[in-house]
């Protein structure tokens, strides 16, 4: 195992909105005897503003977050957009000034999302996880399209005992979130998430995970309204089930 | 759902969402093309065909002077006319020209997005001439009177029944909605047309360099016989469209027909070098060839969006953008629809006019994954909104939303500064009680947050954020955490 510490960088909607995703992440990390801590200050990454056009904005919040864990050995994220936003576009963001470029370049080499922190950089491929239940899996964009990370969080779910993991079609379409862009084109939003949720309704699976609260929280804010009958949670949570309880 | 203005965007893309057969078309479409296209990739055999091929598009980029002096010099000593034109207008005024001093009175149209860009049909018709399109979608669109919704497949919006009572009503055939029966009674028609043109217009795929040639790519030869039955052939090129050499020119143009239909190679491949002579006596009296500026230039001057003007117009993207695929092209009323089409439309027509192209698109990275030369047009996209946050002078464009703005400076304060954060997380808390309804979610917002709960629940700040538990369980352990020394280091 590891000797490094992990650094827990908590996803701004996981700490406001989901904390048992947060807490699953350290009942996973507490069976596998990985250290862990929590850098306090953490707010927000900076990828709402990003994503909207706001780069100055988003370099703020950036610079603070440079600052709160420049002097953590590894960081670990339940989220692969926040991942991506730190590893690829940090550096972007001070591509005009040299000292907070290269500190944004060594944040970046630490930053692992959760899933490919465990696979690729532990070698953890079974977690001794126990979830009886059918499951289907969401690739979130920039997770899967940007991080390359779609294997990982499979290799992890099959080697959950009980669990049956059934792929839906499409895994890999966009879920409609996009950040503002649910806010500022609901309908079209709306009618992409609908599409989502009907293959995952198509699957028969309980239970629809992901890496992502963000997809997530989209396709349960969307499941609720329409009154469907499908569990959402995070992988974190699934990892971090042990006796079997149906959640 | 909600009240609040719309603009002609949403209503489109509404519109196209309400259509079933518009549906039916896009689902089909993507699923074969889409999925068709990214197999291609992952299959080839030559897995650095592409990256090559952008490495090429972007090196004639840089070195776009030469190769079209290069171009127009061999395009000239061959006996063609080479003209260079900064805009639109400047580029109908030469055709109007030409075809003026050879009495046009019927043009036949190769399909061509360019001459739909500098809306040169509409200049050619007042000037009393008829304008056919040939490309059979392109026809069908014409007889319609409709707008192309597509790149390549300008009528995906239409089924065959439409097309159908189309031909029924314009070309007075027996009503019948069987493909083979419909591309016969348009071949015939069009056939008529192309025989007695007086010129044929056509846009550019690629042109060459080193050969002096430019080409076209078409499965319904009709760019064959446009190209070289009438007297008179005038081609339209946006000035990116040039390679330096043949090698370049074959695998650019094998990506260009994988992207755009899965093919290998397109049924046709015209090369026009110039016009006929004495000893090749095959093609038309005069050749024109109209090299077109038209906002291509101060893309280029931009390293921040030069990387567009390596698109080969294959397509692809919108085979897969799911954006696209629910709103369908005549929503970005531009003729470039889909992903390129947001990024290439704002920059040639102005970043705040199409404002909603830039914001519309979820930056999923699907079009960028697809695109046979691998442009990034995430990345360009989140550019043009940087244009639109703060403004620019460079492009002309005004800061698109004030109001936005201040609130994302406010939220540069809150997420700079935790104790604000934190302090401004318990009053959204507070605040939000009244909201949560019966299944613990929030059913209903106001203002801009209406754009979530119009269609979604949202989960309420939770009782205890993960900070706070944390706080919580740690709160007597805290010396042994690493982080008590962090903490002073940064204070």
């Amino acid at each position: 195992m590891s000797e490094k510490t992990v650094s827990l960088f908590i996803q701004c909607l996981v700490d406001t909105m989901f904390p048992e995703t947060g807490e699953a992440m350290i009942t996973v990390f507490d069976r596998l005897g990985v250290a862990y801590d929590y850098p306090p200050g953490q707010t927000c990454c900076g990828q709402p503003a990003f994503n909207s056009g706001y780069s100055r904005d988003a370099a703020a919040a950036a610079k603070h977050f440079i600052d709160i864990f420049e002097d953590t050995e590894i960081i670990v994220c339940p989220s692969g957009s926040c991942v991506r936003m730190v590893r690829h576009h940090y550096p972007e963001l001070f591509a005009d000034d040299q000292a907070m470029h290269s500190r944004a370049l060594a944040i970046g080499a630490k930053t692992f999302e959760f899933t490919q922190y465990l696979v690729d950089e532990l070698g953890i491929n079974d977690v001794g996880a126990h979830f009886p239940d059918t499951v289907t899996y969401h690739d979130s964009c920039h997770l899967s399209r940007s991080l390359g990370i779609a294997d990982q969080p499979r290799t992890l779910l099959n080697n959950v005992r009980g669990l049956e993991l059934i792929e839906m079609r499409d895994s890999d379409t966009c879920c409609g979130f996009g950040g503002t862009f649910s806010v500022n084109y609901p309908e079209i939003s709306v009618a992409m998430v609908d599409e989502k949720i009907d293959n995952i309704l198509a699957t028969k699976a309980s239970t629809v995970t992901g890496c992502d609260i963000s997809c997530l929280m989209n396709i349960l804010g969307r499941i609720k309204r329409r009154g469907e009958d499908v569990q959402v949670l995070h992988i974190a949570q699934i990892l971090a089930a042990d006796k079997g309880e149906k959640r | 759902m909600s009240a609040k203005p719309q603009s002609q965007y949403c209503r489109d893309a509404q519109k196209g969402m309400g259509s079933p057969r518009l549906q039916a078309s896009l689902h089909s479409l993507q699923n074969r093309f889409g999925k068709g296209a990214m197999t291609l990739w992952a299959e080839m055999d030559d897995q650095d065909m592409r990256r090559r091929v952008k490495q090429s598009r972007m090196k004639n980029l840089d070195h776009l002077d030469i190769l079209l002096a290069e171009l127009a010099k061999k395009v000239r000593a061959r006996g063609g006319h080479v003209h260079f034109a900064e805009n639109a207008q400047d580029a109908i005024d030469y055709t109007l020209e030409v075809a003026r001093k050879n009495e046009v009175k019927r043009v036949v149209k190769g399909k061509s997005m360019l001459s739909m860009e500098i809306a040169i049909d509409s200049a050619l018709q007042e000037a009393g001439m008829e304008v056919v399109e040939t490309d059979l979608g392109e026809y069908i669109i014409q007889l319609a009177d409709d707008k192309p919704s597509h790149i390549i497949a300008p009528c995906i919006h239409m089924d065959r029944s439409r097309i159908g009572e189309l031909f029924t009503e314009k070309l007075g055939i027996n009503y019948t909605d069987d493909p083979p029966s419909l591309t016969a009674a348009a071949r015939k028609a069009l056939r008529e047309k192309l025989l007695s043109a007086d010129m044929g217009l056509t846009g550019c795929n690629l042109a060459c360099a080193a050969t002096g040639h430019i080409s076209l790519v078409s499965n319904e030869g009709n760019i064959r016989m446009a190209t070289t039955m009438p007297p008179v052939h005038v081609a339209l090129m946006g000035m990116e469209r040039i390679v330096a050499t043949l090698d370049e020119h074959r695998e650019t143009v094998q990506l260009l027909t994988r992207g755009a239909a899965l093919q290998k190679l397109s049924t046709y491949v015209s090369f026009v070098g110039g016009p006929s002579t004495s000893d090749d006596p095959d093609g038309p009296k005069e050749f024109h060839l109209v090299i077109i500026d038209n906002g291509r230039s101060k893309i280029l001057a931009d390293p921040e969006f030069r990387e567009v003007l390596a698109c080969i117009r294959c397509g692809a993207c919108l085979n897969i953008c799911p954006v696209y695929g629910r709103i369908g092209g005549h929503a970005y009323n531009s003729p470039y629809c889909g992903p390129i089409g947001a990024v290439i439309t704002p920059l040639l027509d102005g970043i705040n006019k199409h404002a909603d192209l830039c914001k519309g698109e979820t930056l999923c990275g699907a079009c960028k994954d697809i695109c046979p030369v691998q442009i990034d047009l995430p990345r360009m996209l989140a550019g043009l909104r940087q244009k639109l946050a703060y403004g620019s002078d460079r492009w002309n464009t005004k800061q698109h939303n004030p109001l936005e703005a201040y609130a994302f400076t406010l939220w540069r304060q809150v997420v700079s500064w935790s104790p604000l954060y934190r302090t401004g997380l318990k009053i959204a808390r507070l605040c939000q009680r009244p909201f949560v309804g019966k299944n613990s979610m929030i059913k209903r917002m106001a203002g801009l947050a209406s754009g979530w709960t119009d269609g979604r629940d949202l989960p309420p700040i939770a009782k205890k954020t993960f900070t706070e538990i944390w706080q919580k369980k740690h709160a007597t352990a805290e010396v042994k955490l690493p982080m008590a020394t962090k903490e002073d280091n940064n204070a």
